[in-house]
């Protein structure tokens, strides 16, 4: 009971502002007579998720499985990268540039090609560009994670003569988690942003960014609207039950302990 | 005090880098079985780094180190000692359950006879009803309780110890040299033990070895002879007192004349990072 309480309490301020901003906007809309192409009213959006509901749901389902296949891949290599880099030093020298330069793409450049190259209705065109975005930011963190170990937890390691894959599976790993998973957050939403962005210039008639332009196109803007909510909805989720995944295997992390006021 | 040596140093000499820093310089030093052997001296005289040449985790430039009858490397792979640092050294995602039993899953103990083993060391420690806290809910006594008796847990013949109280306040510190000195009668190991505090050498050792400024040469070694168990009365007696003074004499006359931080010692101790 105290922890439900307690838990309404935390999330009471971001309720209050979620139903006043729904509110002033409903208000708005309705009140100044805005047009629906400039803004539909939130309850014109959410009609239209009732109505259109279904094939609202399979085009952001089928983005989403873009979003999350280009997340696997790109944060393995993401995290595979970082490991060879933090083993080599010298690979650091060798690859760290072009791993920066992958970071820098303007993915909206590159969104065009990719589709050349991996054929422009299939997924995985789609995938790379999600995966080429989630990249950049678990190799960084992983990498970080896993040279910040200090150098004295290494020493006990040593005067145990525990051999260098030991130390990496008891010490730099576990030390390296709160930091991939940082990472691995960043990446969840920046691969919804890539899946999306690459339908944009041209993929299967049922995804998401495809679907989103065909209504804007044909001036369906409550449609268009109630697919980008789904979008947030579905990228919120997948946010979501990364930091759930977080909390269940770092309970011994003072960050997580610490998240609830007491 | 019979036996060979725990520890036999010969002439060590540890230069670092190319500038050429001596460390220490001519060590000779025999450290005989049940012996508790102290090094002090001021900041930068090496007393770390020949701690950490007795462990392996420093490779002297030149000399010879016999730990346990054998090279030191062959010591640290056959896991003779257990060492204990300024730090406590705990891995935060670890229970102290599991710290303490860290070295044990790495001899390959099974579950049931590692589980034995932490029960009694967390008995030893008085850290009973801790197990299953983490490191970062006890206090800094607490966490250094739990780091030795994470070097005890595998019962090794010598324990090395880096100021394993320095960064403790002084009530935490005595007592905590109480009971160091309580394991060292129940264990019968040989400690060698750095430390910047004369009361605390003194209070605790069977000799202490002093050390020079930079570079690290033993200046004298003093013999305490205060009778064994001490305790707290221990430090109120006149003898207590005259060792401590012999202790800072020998010190002063070692170029101990000021307490500022000699820069590098840290730096050169912790460029000892793998790869």
């Amino acid at each position: 009971m105290r922890r439900l309480r307690r838990l309404a309490w935390e999330w009471l301020p971001a309720i209050v502002v979620f139903v006043l901003g729904i509110g002033i906007w409903e208000g708005a809309v309705q009140g100044l007579d805005v047009e629906n192409f400039l803004l539909p009213a939130p309850t014109d959006i959410v009609r239209t998720l009732g109505t259109d509901g279904g094939e609202l749901w399979d085009a952001a389902f089928f983005t989403f499985r873009e979003a999350v296949g280009g997340f696997v891949i790109g944060c393995s290599l993401g995290f595979l990268a970082a490991v060879a880099i933090a083993r080599w030093r010298t690979l650091q020298a060798a690859v760290m540039p072009y791993a920066i330069a992958a970071g820098a793409i303007p993915i909206i450049a590159f969104a065009p090609i990719t589709n050349n190259w991996f054929g422009i209705t299939g997924m995985t065109s789609k995938m790379v560009i999600a995966a080429v975005l989630c990249f950049f930011p678990v190799l960084v963190n992983t990498m970080r994670g896993l040279t910040s170990v200090h150098p004295s937890q290494i020493e006990l390691m040593r005067s145990y003569a525990a051999d260098e894959l030991t130390v990496f599976r008891r010490v730099r790993l576990p030390n390296a988690l709160p930091y991939v998973f940082s990472g691995l957050k960043v990446a969840t939403v920046l691969a919804m942003i890539g899946a999306i962005v690459g339908d944009y210039f041209g993929g299967a008639p049922g995804a998401l960014g495809v679907q989103i332009r065909r209504w804007v196109g044909i001036f369906a803007f409550d449609q268009a609207w109630a697919a980008i909510v789904l979008a947030s909805v579905l990228g919120i989720a997948f946010y979501g039950s990364v930091a759930l995944v977080e909390r269940l295997t770092m309970g011994w992390h003072p960050s997580v302990r610490g998240a609830r006021p007491e | 005090m019979s036996g060979s040596p725990v520890v036999s140093l010969r002439n060590v000499t540890k230069t670092f880098g190319a500038a050429g820093v001596t460390a220490v310089q001519s060590i000779d030093l025999d450290v005989r079985p049940g012996e508790f052997v102290s090094l002090i001296g001021p900041s930068g005289c090496g007393k770390s780094t020949l701690l950490r040449i007795v462990g392996d985790l420093v490779e002297p430039t030149s000399g010879e180190v016999v730990v346990n009858g054998k090279s030191a490397r062959q010591a640290r792979l056959d896991r003779d000692y257990g060492i204990v640092f300024q730090d406590a050294v705990l891995y935060d995602w670890r229970t102290v359950a599991k710290n303490i039993a860290l070295p044990l899953e790495l001899l390959k103990w099974d579950r049931a006879k590692r589980a034995a083993r932490v029960a009694e060391l967390i008995d030893l420690v008085e850290l009973q009803g801790f197990a299953e806290h983490h490191p970062w809910q006890l206090s800094g006594g607490m966490q250094q309780r739990v780091s030795i008796a994470r070097a005890l847990s595998f019962s090794p013949a010598l324990l090395l110890m880096d100021e394993p109280f320095g960064a403790l306040d002084e009530m935490t510190r005595e007592r905590l040299n109480g009971e160091l000195l309580r394991i060292w009668e129940a264990s019968g190991s040989t400690i060698v033990f750095v430390t910047h505090s004369i009361s605390e050498a003194v209070f605790l050792s069977t000799r202490v070895v002093v050390m020079s400024r930079r570079p690290g040469r033993i200046a004298a070694i003093v013999d305490v002879d205060l009778p064994q168990p001490r305790n707290a009365d221990t430090r109120e007696e006149p003898r207590f007192f005259e060792l401590v003074t012999a202790v800072r004499d020998r010190l002063r006359e070692g170029g101990h004349d000021d307490d500022r931080t000699a820069p590098g010692e840290g730096e050169l101790v912790g460029a000892e990072e793998t790869p």
